[in-house]
């Protein structure tokens, strides 16, 4: 079908509108990617600006060898599903997903044809005659996949698609989802700030924060290798510990620690990244040298694992800790091993992974 | 930076829609005002045999010795501050019992609103009728309750004729404000009610500390709309008096409408349209500053 | 109070509640007064009309007055429309009142969306003398609007209150249809950009539908200030076929200084605004919702 780039796309601040600063990418067909963030990062500009309903002040938006910039979205041959859905509320469910290819002069054999495919995969048959309000949230959310689906776009766009369903359903719809765009031999964008759904469901994700790229990778690549600081810290949860250590060449000092850097550096200051999840018990007869001696200050019971808030001895660094649930943990003194493996550096002035 | 033609196009249909109503709006009242200007410079009436003759502002300078001019002028003032005060209070009146949630309240609101509903030509006969000095249900009603001995003509006497219009005004219109501070009052969470409350305020302090100062922009913005409407009254007492007795409740409107369309006198007559128009717009102008104010004021109290 | 005995507890909690069931009691009757008040206030001048309108002529004049009347009679009734076109003056308002309703929507639905979304230059100074132009009373216009009916010599001609009415009530649809517009969510606008919908198809398919109830609530507006215009069907129109209920009405109180006739003016009255009060009736919340919509806004 068509490849999606988006060639150094700016958005200058107007009204209701999130600035956008020099994005370029490229989604590839049958390529789910996920714009990630939080609100106000610009990955809703993003996607309006794919979609037409914005217009970048500078920059080139293609699909496939046609600059669309300067078209309207009808014209683009893409499809969006609302984060409302947005579904024309005075028109039945078989009108909704008509519209837009009547719009475009299809004979009514082929919309009724394509219509009966799209409602027949995902189970809309009996509501054809509905209107919008005569159907259930989860119900909804179907049909504004299906109008997309029917236009077999060039483009699929989704906006928060599932932020207005229960968490129940969402995570049904979620899984859906990623059936039913595993089949799509187009580019899928795809915005959400949950961090979850875009780990689930993307090939790549695309992190933005006020208005500039921050990582584009693969949803492991951005757990295990985050780009920098601000990604380290906005995927994963709980939250990565992030300290920052006076810098001594091969050393980094945690107290009286010395945590090994993998090169010498020259700075006077690093940021050292660890998750939760990572840090572990030091076992018996383990060299105790990596093992940081701490107490617990504060137990929080997550369910299938307790987050401790340990205070390392003698600094003022504070780690947060993901371990068993099968011990009692309030006020007692353990000790931590840091896997090297599962360190992370950071520059503390601009924030970039060192290593 | 580029131009983004998708913008033009989009304000460039903006401007067709918008056309047809502009056109209609200064076809009808930037218009008439503009010509009003320009004919006030000329003299044409019957003196002139009604053909327009530059005069310059001798127009305006009549006006300034013209002593009907002024009772006229007067007359509307009083007839404003008047009635726009009290449509105030009774307005408020009634917003505040409507407020009040009670069986039946839908339908009390429905004749609540009628009178402002209704022709005010009609209604002008209606009260001509009933403050009729003869047959009048006013001046039996009165005489019955022993409060007068005779009856009063209460249109014919230069005494009375104003403030009887000013009462069919007050009944007409009170409608109009009463709805406008519903508005206002169902606006007011009522948890600011029940903090209150639970400090210890009566109802009546709650009155004064909460409902007042909170309903304030509903207050001028309808005192603006009545204020506005209230000075050039017309129909109400062409109906009614017709500006008499004597004078006695001619408003500028009247005097305008007589000027032209009886005396034929279209130069001067442009010339007091110009005049009122002035003063009206100076009179909004203040309001609506104090309005903004007030609003931002407002503001500020929110966000501290 | 220093010591409560027994005694002393259980009584004075039940004669407190006496007096607060006695508090309770007044003020229900004090507020069954003012709504009675209201009432009052609002319909005793209608009333006192249609009664007079049902009254024989001798009932009319007696002294002191008669209050309910002790013969009923159609007499007035059959008068208005025996002796002078009124049913012409019916058909006149309704033509010119409708008709101006329709033209009024028809043009400023577009401009009201176009000032509510499309983001056009100089908005703010538009909006602002859309409002202004609310307070103009009609006086200031009818000398420059007489010119041009003459000019245009539409003098006795429908549009000459057509045109004008159309304008008049153009304000108040802008206000109260772009607050409507701006109500609506904008992803439907955005979904229907696309799906591939123009601006005019889109105001006209997906919008209009959905802003129908609003079109009634400031369509109703419209007709009942149009119905109730005064100086402009005064000075336009003076064929006496093609009067408007309110300026024949008027004029009827006026053909016979020593005898006005009370029972036909009555008469007439109750008929010229029997159509309103079933507006009213009909539409009250709406026109409620309507008048706040139009002055809050601004």
């Amino acid at each position: 079908m068509a490849k999606l780039s988006l060639r150094n796309l700016n958005k200058t601040f107007a009204p209701q509108v999130v600035p956008l600063k020099d994005l370029s990418l490229e989604v590839e067909d049958g390529e789910f990617l996920t714009l990630l963030g939080p609100s106000g990062c610009g990955k809703s500009t993003t996607l309006r600006l794919i979609a037409g309903l914005e217009q970048p002040t500078q920059g080139e938006i293609w699909i496939g060898d046609r600059d669309v910039t300067q078209q309207p979205p009808g014209d683009r041959n893409i499809a969006m599903v609302f984060q409302s859905y947005a579904l024309y509320p005075h028109m039945s469910v078989y009108d909704n997903m008509a519209s837009g290819l009547r719009l475009k002069r299809m004979p009514a054999t082929e919309i009724h044809h394509r219509i009966d495919e799209v409602s027949q995969f995902l189970g809309l048959d009996g509501l054809m005659q509905r209107k919008p309000g005569q159907l259930s949230g989860g119900q909804r959310q179907r049909v504004a996949l299906a109008r997309a689906l029917v236009r077999r776009p060039d483009v699929f766009l989704l906006d928060e698609p599932l932020s207005n369903l229960d968490a129940l359903l969402r995570e049904q719809v979620r899984a859906e989802l990623k059936q039913i765009f595993a089949d799509q031999p187009t580019p899928i964008v795809y915005v959400t700030h949950d961090q979850t759904e875009a780990m689930t469901l993307s090939t790549r994700v695309a992190v933005l924060n006020e208005g500039l790229l921050q990582q584009l990778d693969s949803p492991k690549r951005i757990y295990t290798r985050p780009a920098n600081r601000f990604v380290a810290s906005f995927i994963g949860s709980p939250q990565m510990n992030l300290l920052s250590l006076p810098c001594q060449g091969e050393y980094a000092l945690l107290g009286r620690y010395k945590v090994p850097l993998p090169q010498p550096i020259r700075l006077p200051e690093v940021v050292l990244g660890i998750r939760p999840e990572h840090l572990r018990l030091a076992r018996p007869g383990e060299t105790l040298a990596l093992a940081l001696q701490g107490q617990v200050m504060l137990v929080e019971n997550l369910g299938m694992s307790d987050l401790l808030s340990i205070q390392i001895e003698n600094t003022p660094y504070w780690l947060r800790a993901l371990l068993s649930p099968d011990q009692s943990w309030a006020d007692r003194q353990i000790s931590l091993m840091l896997p090297s493996e599962s360190l992370h550096w950071f520059d503390p002035q601009t924030g970039d992974r060192l290593f | 930076m580029r131009q983004d033609s998708l913008r033009q196009r989009e304000q460039r249909t903006g401007w067709w829609l918008v056309a047809p109503a502009l056109l209609f709006l200064i076809l009808i009242y930037a218009y008439p005002i503009a010509r009003s200007i320009g004919l006030s410079l000329f003299s044409q009436n019957l003196g002139t045999e009604l053909q327009p003759v530059f005069t310059g502002l001798s127009n305006y300078s009549r006006m300034a010795v013209d002593g009907r001019f002024w009772q006229s002028l007067g007359n509307t003032t009083l007839f404003t501050v008047l009635s726009v005060l009290l449509e105030l209070l009774l307005g408020l009146g009634i917003a505040l019992v409507l407020n009040r949630s009670f069986r039946g309240r839908g339908v009390v609101r429905t004749i609540a609103l009628l009178p402002w509903a209704l022709p005010t030509a009609l209604i002008a006969t209606t009260w001509t009728w009933i403050f009729n000095d003869q047959f009048g249900v006013w001046n039996d009603l009165l005489l019955r309750l022993g409060l007068i001995q005779t009856g009063v003509n209460w249109l014919g006497d230069p005494n009375w004729a104003l403030w009887t219009v000013i009462a069919a005004d007050v009944w007409k219109t009170t409608p109009f404000i009463a709805i406008l501070l519903l508005a206002g009052l169902q606006s007011i969470p009522a948890d600011l009610y029940e903090a209150h409350a639970i400090d210890g305020a009566t109802a009546w302090q709650s009155f004064w500390q909460i409902t007042l100062p909170l309903l304030l922009p509903q207050i001028l913005i309808a005192s603006l709309f009545r204020f506005a409407q209230a000075f050039g009254i017309f129909d109400l007492i062409q109906v009614m008096t017709g500006g008499g007795p004597g004078g006695a409740t001619e408003t500028v409107s009247i005097y305008i409408y007589a000027t032209i369309m009886r005396y034929l006198d279209f130069g001067y007559g442009a010339a007091l349209v110009v005049v009122t128009f002035v003063i009206l717009s100076l009179a909004v102008a203040l309001a609506a500053w104090g309005l903004t104010r007030l609003r931002a004021a407002h503001n500020l109290g929110d966000s501290r | 109070m220093t010591q409560l005995s027994p005694r002393q507890s259980s009584r004075s909690p039940s004669s407190r509640s006496n007096r607060r069931a006695q508090v309770v009691w007044m003020q229900r009757l004090g507020f069954g007064l003012a709504i009675g008040a209201i009432v009052g206030f609002s319909l005793a001048p209608i009333l006192w009309q249609v009664l007079t309108s049902v009254k024989t002529t001798a009932d009319i004049a007696a002294i002191p007055n008669v209050y309910l009347p002790r013969q009923f009679t159609a007499e007035h009734y059959l008068e208005i429309f025996r002796r002078q076109p009124f049913f012409n003056y019916m058909l006149n308002s309704f033509l010119v009142a409708s008709l101006s309703t329709l033209l009024c929507l028809a043009i400023g639905t577009p401009a009201a969306y176009a000032l509510a979304r499309l983001r056009l230059p100089g908005e703010s100074a538009l909006l602002a003398g859309v409002l202004i132009v609310t307070l103009f009373p009609y006086i200031l216009l009818f000398l420059g609007l007489l010119e041009l009916v003459r000019m245009f010599g539409l003098a006795n001609h429908y549009l000459a209150l057509i045109v004008p009415y159309t304008a008049i009530n153009l304000p108040l649809t802008i206000l109260v249809m772009r607050s409507f517009f701006q109500q609506l969510p904008r992803d439907l606008e955005d979904s229907a950009k696309v799906d591939g919908y123009n601006t005019l198809q889109m105001l006209w398919q997906i919008l209009l539908p959905l802003t129908l109830p609003a079109l009634v609530t400031t369509g109703i507006l419209a007709f009942i200030a149009a119905w109730n215009e005064f100086i402009f069907a005064l000075t336009f129109i003076t064929r006496e076929s093609m009067k408007t209920i309110p300026v024949a009405v008027a004029q009827l109180s006026g053909t016979a200084v020593f005898e006005i006739p009370y029972g036909a003016l009555a008469a007439a009255t109750v008929v010229g605004t029997l159509p309103l009060v079933v507006l009213v009736l009909l539409f009250q919340r709406r026109i409620v919702q309507g008048l706040t919509a139009g002055a809050v806004k601004g």
